[in-house]
This record gives C-alpha cells, sequence and structure tokens, in this order.
C-alpha cells in the first residue's frame, strides 16, 4: 500500500531522515537572518511602534487628576457638578501642588480650552488657604470659572486615556464641546494647505523627474559600454555628495544675485532691479528635489530598459511601425515596470523630505515634514508631531495600495 | 509573368563601423525573385551586417542595394516592406500572439476583419491555429519561433530576411523547422534571405548559397556545386569535410595537373585554380570520393596506414596516415566485408584525379 511508510536505508522513516538533514541549513539561514531581523526590530519596528502609540495616547493628565475624574464619572454635565467632584479637584490639585507637577496639566487643559492656565495657577497658587468642608463654594471664590460649565465639561472631556484629538488637528478639525467635529477657524487652517502642498510638490517632481530620466535613462541603456559609464557616473554623482553640499550649492546658484539670476537678467526675461526670486519659495523646492531625486528615477528605469532587447525595435521597424509607433505601442509598454518604480519611489521620497524644503524652501515651500520637525524640535508637541508622521505614513501605504491595484506591485522593477 | 532576375541586388558594397576596418568589402551579389539564397559563413564574415543594410537597420559605407530595381539606401526601414525573422525571435512580450501577428497590419491601417483572416492564414502555415490568445512567454522555443515566421509574412512581404532564426533551437527542432520553413517558401513562393553559420541547414533550405568569408562572397551557387566543386580551399574547407594535400605543381595538361607533394609522393589533380608548373596549391578531397582496395584502375592509389577507427553507426571513419596527412580522413560503408579495418594495418586508397581538385594554397 501506498501509506507505508518509506525508510531510507538505515531503517529511519524517510521525513525524519529528511527533517535531520536539512535542520542544519535552517539553523545556518536563522542565524544569518538574525542580525537584520534585530535591526528591522529595533530600528523600525519599535520606534513605529512607539510613534503611533505616542499619537493616540494622552494618559499623562488622565493620570495627574485620577480622583476628579472618578468623581465625575457620575456626572451627566448639564448642571454644574456637586460638591464631591470639587472635593476630589481639590485633593489633586493639593497633591500636585506638594510635588510641584501641576506645569503638565496646565498646557494640556489650556490646549483643550483657553483660559485653563490662569485659572489653575490661580486656583493652586491659593489652594493651601482652603478650608475643609463646602470645596465648590471655595473653588467659586477663588476664579469665577470654576462656576462655569463649559470648563468643567472641558476639564470631563480630557478624561480618556486615548484621544484621536490630534489627528483631527493635523486635518484642521477639532472637537467643540459637544464633542462635535468642526473645522477650526479659517485663519488657523495650515495643516491643509501644507498637505495640499506637499502632495502637489511630491507630484511635479514626481513628473518632472520623469521627464528628464526617461531620455537619459534611454541614453544610458542603448550607448556603448565606454560611453554609458561615464553617463552613469554623471548621474550617480550626486549621490556621492553630501545632501546637504548639494542643497546649499542650489542656495548658491538660485539666491537673487547668484548666477542663474544673472543669467536671465543678462538674456532680458527680467529687469536688474526686480530679479524674480527662484529660493524661499516652491520654485526652490521643485528645483532642487528634482536634482537630488533624478538617480531614483534615472536607476529603475535605466534597469528596466537594458533588459528590453534592441531587435524589439528592429522587429517593430522592419514590420513597417514607424519609429514612433514602434516606440508607443512597444517600447513604452515594456518600460512601464521602470516608471512605476522610479515614480513610486520619488513620490514616496519626496512627500516625506525635509531636508531640501527647510533650507531652500523658505515659508511658502515648507513641507509637512518641516511642520513635523517644529513639532519635535521647538513646539515639544510630540504627539502631534506622531500624529502627523502616523498619517504621512499611511498616506504613502495608500499609495502604495492604490499602485498595487492599478499596476501590481509584481510589475515593479528596482534592479 | 518573367522573374526578375535581379530582385535585390548589392552593387559594390563596402561597410565600416569604425572607419578602420571594412566588414564587408567590395560585395556585389544579385538574388533572383522567389529565390531561397543562404549567406552562409563563419561568425564575423560579414553575413549578418549584409542583412541588416538590407533591412535598412546599417547603411552601406559605399555602393548601392536595389531591392526590385529601386535603390533602397534613402528608405527608412518601416518602408522597405521587407519581413525579418530575428535571432531571438523578437516576439514581443507584452502582447499576444495575436496582437504580435496584427502588429504589421495595424501599422498599415488594414481592416480588422481583412486582418483577422491574415493572421488567421499565416498561423495555419505555421500550424498555430488556438494560439491566438497565448503570450509569447507560454510558448515553448519552437512555438516562438513559427510565430516570429508567421509574423514576418503576415502582411505579404515579397523579402523575408531570417537571421539564424534557428540557432537557439535544439537539434530536432531545428531539422524540423528547417523543412517547415522551406515547405512555406515553395508554397508562397516569397524571396528569402536566410544567414546562418550552420552548413547542413544551409544545404538543406536553400536554392543557392552564398559563402560569406572576410568581407566577401567566396562562392556563391547551388548546394550540390558548392559541394562538390568548390572554387577555392576556404569553401572547400568550411563546406562538409575534405581532405588536403599541400605541394607544389609539377605539371598541368589539360584536365589534370601533377602534384609533388612535401613527402615527395606525386598525386594527379583537378587543376581548379591552379595555372602554371611550380604554382604552390592545396590539394582537396572528399572523403567518400576515396575509395579503400578500388577494383577499378584509379587515377591516385597509395597504401596508408590505419591510425584510429570510428565507428558512427551507418558508417565508420578511419584517420589514416596517407602521404604524410595524418589527418586524412576516409568515410566507409558499414558492411561485414569492412571487418578487417583495425588499427595499424595497411590499406590501399585509391581516388581519381578529377574528385581532388588543386585549389588556391592557404
Amino acid at each position: 500500500m501506498s501509506n507505508e511508510q518509506i525508510l531510507s536505508s538505515d531503517g529511519v522513516p524517510l521525513e525524519v531522515s529528511l527533517k535531520k538533514a536539512e535542520r542544519r541549513n535552517k539553523i545556518r539561514a536563522v542565524l544569518l537572518v538574525a542580525p537584520l531581523f534585530l535591526f528591522v526590530l529595533i530600528i523600525y519596528v519599535f520606534p513605529i511602534g512607539d510613534m503611533l502609540f505616542r499619537s493616540v495616547d494622552d494618559r499623562m493628565i488622565t493620570k495627574m487628576l485620577p480622583k476628579t475624574f472618578k468623581a465625575m464619572e457620575q456626572w451627566d454635565g448639564k448642571e454644574l457638578p456637586e460638591e464631591p467632584v470639587y472635593g476630589a479637584l481639590y485633593e489633586d490639585l493639593s497633591y500636585l501642588k506638594k510635588t510641584k507637577t501641576y506645569g503638565k496639566i496646565i498646557a494640556r487643559l489650556n490646549y483643550e480650552k483657553s483660559g485653563f492656565s490662569s485659572l489653575i495657577k490661580k486656583t493652586v497658587r491659593k489652594i493651601s488657604k482652603f478650608e475643609e468642608g463646602n470645596y465648590k463654594e471655595q473653588f467659586i471664590k477663588v476664579h469665577k470659572r470654576w462656576g462655569q460649565l463649559d470648563y468643567l465639561i472641558a476639564l470631563k472631556n480630557t478624561a480618556p486615556k486615548w484621544s484621536y484629538a490630534k489627528y483631527l488637528k493635523g486635518l484642521d478639525l477639532k472637537f467643540d464641546q459637544d464633542r462635535n467635529i468642526i473645522q477650526v477657524p479659517e485663519d488657523r487652517r495650515i495643516h491643509k494647505i501644507l498637505w495640499i502642498r506637499t502632495l502637489n510638490v511630491a507630484f511635479w517632481v514626481t513628473v518632472f523627474c520623469f521627464c528628464l530620466a526617461y531620455p537619459i535613462s534611454h541614453l544610458l541603456a542603448t550607448l556603448p559600454m565606454k560611453y554609458s559609464n561615464l553617463l552613469m557616473i554623471c548621474v550617480l554623482l550626486p549621490f556621492w555628495t553630501s545632501l546637504l553640499v548639494r542643497t546649499s550649492s542650489w542656495m548658491v546658484l538660485l539666491q537673487q544675485q547668484g548666477p542663474i539670476n544673472d543669467l536671465i537678467v543678462w538674456i532680458g526675461f527680467a529687469a536688474d532691479d526686480n530679479r524674480p526670486e527662484l529660493m524661499y519659495n516652491v520654485i526652490g523646492t521643485f528645483v532642487a528635489m528634482t536634482q537630488i531625486l533624478l538617480p531614483f528615477m534615472v536607476l529603475p528605469l535605466y534597469s528596466v530598459m537594458k533588459t528590453i532587447s534592441p531587435s524589439l525595435m528592429r522587429a517593430g521597424k522592419s514590420l513597417g511601425g514607424t519609429p514612433f509607433t514602434t516606440f508607443l505601442k512597444i517600447y513604452f509598454p515594456l518600460t512601464i515596470p521602470g516608471i512605476g518604480a522610479g515614480c513610486l519611489l520619488v513620490f514616496i521620497l519626496s512627500i516625506g523630505y525635509y531636508i531640501t524644503p527647510a533650507l531652500v524652501g523658505g515659508a511658502s515651500g515648507s513641507l509637512i515634514s518641516n511642520i513635523i520637525a517644529y513639532h519635535m524640535k521647538s513646539s515639544l508637541d510630540w504627539a502631534f508631531a506622531s500624529a502627523l508622521g502616523t498619517m504621512l505614513l499611511v498616506g504613502v501605504l495608500t499609495i502604495y495600495w492604490i499602485y498595487n491595484k492599478l499596476v501590481g506591485i509584481d510589475n515593479i522593477k528596482l534592479g | 509573368m518573367s522573374k526578375n532576375k535581379q530582385f535585390v541586388r548589392f552593387d559594390n558594397v563596402d561597410k565600416s563601423y569604425d572607419g578602420k576596418i571594412l566588414v564587408v568589402k567590395g560585395l556585389d551579389l544579385d538574388i533572383e525573385e522567389g529565390e531561397f539564397v543562404t549567406m552562409l559563413g563563419p561568425s564575423g564574415s560579414g553575413k549578418t551586417t549584409c542583412l541588416m543594410m538590407l533591412a535598412g537597420f546599417e547603411t552601406p559605407t559605399h555602393g548601392e542595394i536595389y531591392l526590385d530595381n529601386k535603390v533602397i539606401s534613402n528608405i527608412p526601414p518601416h518602408k522597405r516592406g521587407i519581413g525579418m525573422v530575428f535571432q531571438n525571435y523578437a516576439l514581443f512580450p507584452h502582447m499576444t500572439v495575436y496582437e504580435n501577428l496584427a502588429f504589421p497590419l495595424r501599422v498599415r491601417k488594414i481592416p480588422k476583419d481583412e486582418a483577422d483572416k491574415k493572421v488567421d492564414k499565416a498561423l495555419s502555415m505555421v500550424s498555430l491555429q488556438g494560439f491566438e490568445a497565448r503570450m509569447p512567454m507560454q510558448l515553448s522555443g519552437g512555438q516562438q519561433q513559427r510565430v516570429a515566421v508567421a509574423r514576418s509574412l503576415v502582411f505579404d512581404p515579397k523579402l523575408v530576411l531570417m537571421d539564424e532564426p534557428l540557432g537557439a533551437l535544439d537539434k530536432n527542432l531545428r531539422e524540423s523547422m528547417q523543412y517547415e520553413i522551406k515547405h512555406i517558401h515553395e508554397s508562397i513562393g516569397v524571396t528569402v534571405v536566410y544567414v546562418t553559420h550552420d552548413q547542413t541547414e544551409a544545404l538543406t533550405m536553400s536554392n543557392r548559397i552564398a559563402v560569406f568569408n572576410d568581407g566577401k562572397v567566396q562562392q556563391l551557387s547551388s548546394p550540390d556545386e558548392l559541394y562538390e566543386r568548390p572554387v577555392n580551399s576556404f569553401v572547400a574547407e568550411f563546406i562538409g569535410e575534405n581532405n588536403t594535400f599541400v605541394g607544389t605543381v609539377t605539371d598541368v595538361s589539360g584536365n589534370t595537373c601533377k602534384v609533388k607533394l612535401n613527402s615527395g609522393a606525386e598525386i594527379l589533380a583537378n587543376p581548379i585554380s591552379v595555372k602554371a608548373k611550380g604554382d604552390k596549391t592545396t590539394v582537396s578531397l572528399r572523403p567518400e570520393r576515396a575509395l579503400i582496395n578500388p577494383k577499378d584502375k584509379m587515377d591516385n592509389n597509395y597504401k596508408g596506414k590505419i591510425k584510429e577507427v570510428i565507428y558512427h553507426g551507418d558508417h565508420t571513419r578511419l584517420r589514416m596516415d596517407m602521404l604524410g596527412n595524418e589527418q586524412f580522413i576516409l568515410k566507409i560503408p558499414n558492411s561485414s566485408s569492412n571487418l578487417e579495418i583495425k588499427t595499424g594495418n595497411d590499406i590501399n586508397v585509391g581516388w581519381n584525379a578529377n574528385d581532388s581538385r588543386a585549389l588556391d594554397p592557404k
């Protein structure tokens, strides 16, 4: 019968001896992969996880006012809360004053509703003089805002441990006091502009890179070896130069008294006293980013074009196709995997580009990554920076997903 | 209707790629309408360059090429209307078989129903009906080959060029494809110019063969002519097997000449490219034209020592030391009477003067 066990020559079942023989190889493979795996885990998975976590983490205030929030659980928010809530608030605030840690909640509460800053500061200053019992009255006496319903509702709204308010802020939205999502006032809607500008810059940089890279790659793929190597070095040269140096050299070239402006004036496109601004705006960002990201478009295109046999073009022509038809019907479709890879690469890289827009972009040329950096370094609103970073990540993944649906990720060719 | 004797004409064509070396030198070649002409030669002999010039992918450095009495040097490839089969088939990998075949029809703006008929006809010619929807990658090498042939014929070109189309196929498939292409040629009467370095392929398929070497056509003639009567020692060496004797002419009289070999012996030969006494020559003799122990009197009759016996099934090959040539090959049919042939034995070998051709010295 066929289900009889097959034995190897020493009588051990074949499956067992096969596993034994392959175990060494498996262990070796695992050991070889292990450093990379750990590296990716430590450098990539943990930080991203931490970022995701921070963007929704709102536990700080929950921990600092535990009794208040517990007391507020029963409160329906229609009228001023009863005495126990104020009593719990007194206990929490006294403890915070004793440990001198109330500074943190001031920023958090003031973000929720402006006016909390002075309210808390004044209350904390006077809290040591409170007498036992009838805290509600004493609170309202210290500051009348303790008697206003909206401040207490705002305080209650900070109770949940997790909050996606930072994500709403990234889209210029916020909660009103009834927890409805509304747009922020028009003069404060800066993030939407930044998102649109970032997508816009990424799109046009991709288009420019494609237009410049396609002919270069074609030349690279068809030239004889000795010329194509030289050209390849020219393409790769920027890769070997520091990003900062390249960006700064663009600053030298693009400044108002720089050589490009000199040329424009000399040709007569602009008057000497009315030199166009090429830097500290979107133009500077476009020019510098296109140059810097060009190799990322050239390399995938080149590697795909290299595999297209020149005899295909010849076949197309010998069959009666004009050079243009042959290009359109035969060459171009065969380069689509490279176009896809190059465009995806350039688009994703430029969507998160930081240093070039920071240096040559100015205010009107700064992108979402510059705002992330600002919140990381200046405003220290890490949660918001994380939320923006996460949105960027989700955006990139969405683009990747759409690309996969449209073209198929299997069709991508990077080399 | 009389056929155009000079359907394709190379008129004193030179080609150089780098301005230093001539790849094709002063080529003159006429190809008749409906003919199957093979360009045969070792790699680097200029045969593919000639084909590319005819197709329009290379321009002659000097001279003119005529197609149907018209100069074509200034016509771009896509207007020449020449079908071509490439070495690696060059099927468009992103198109189905149908789309591949329809491409030349579509660029010619042929209406769809007519194009469908033509595609169908071309596919039936290579017996590949039902493969329209396949992608080239899903076909075997032989099938891809057939699609390439069908594609080169689908738009009814008057001339089809084939650049070593069978080079990538295995031996059996190659042989059957040779017959297939030959039959297609016979049935539709298209003119074919075929490039190969495989002499059996050339001999099997062609009406005429142009043997290329060193950028020149060494000989242009029918396969049998080429084999039986090579005009110089390159052709004799390149086509089929060949035994050679190097020597000096001592006497020429009519249809025979005497050649004194380096070993001292004097043999009778057929003077092809030797004119007078004292000329250096290479005498060429096909292995099957020399007989063992000939019963009839033959012009040349010598004893040789058997060095090696190689059994080939239907025949046996002997390597002999004959008149100083240790690479003298003899082919003998296998029959019981030849069983005494053993290494080390001396045997008599004879051949006629007419079969040993005194050609140019190498």
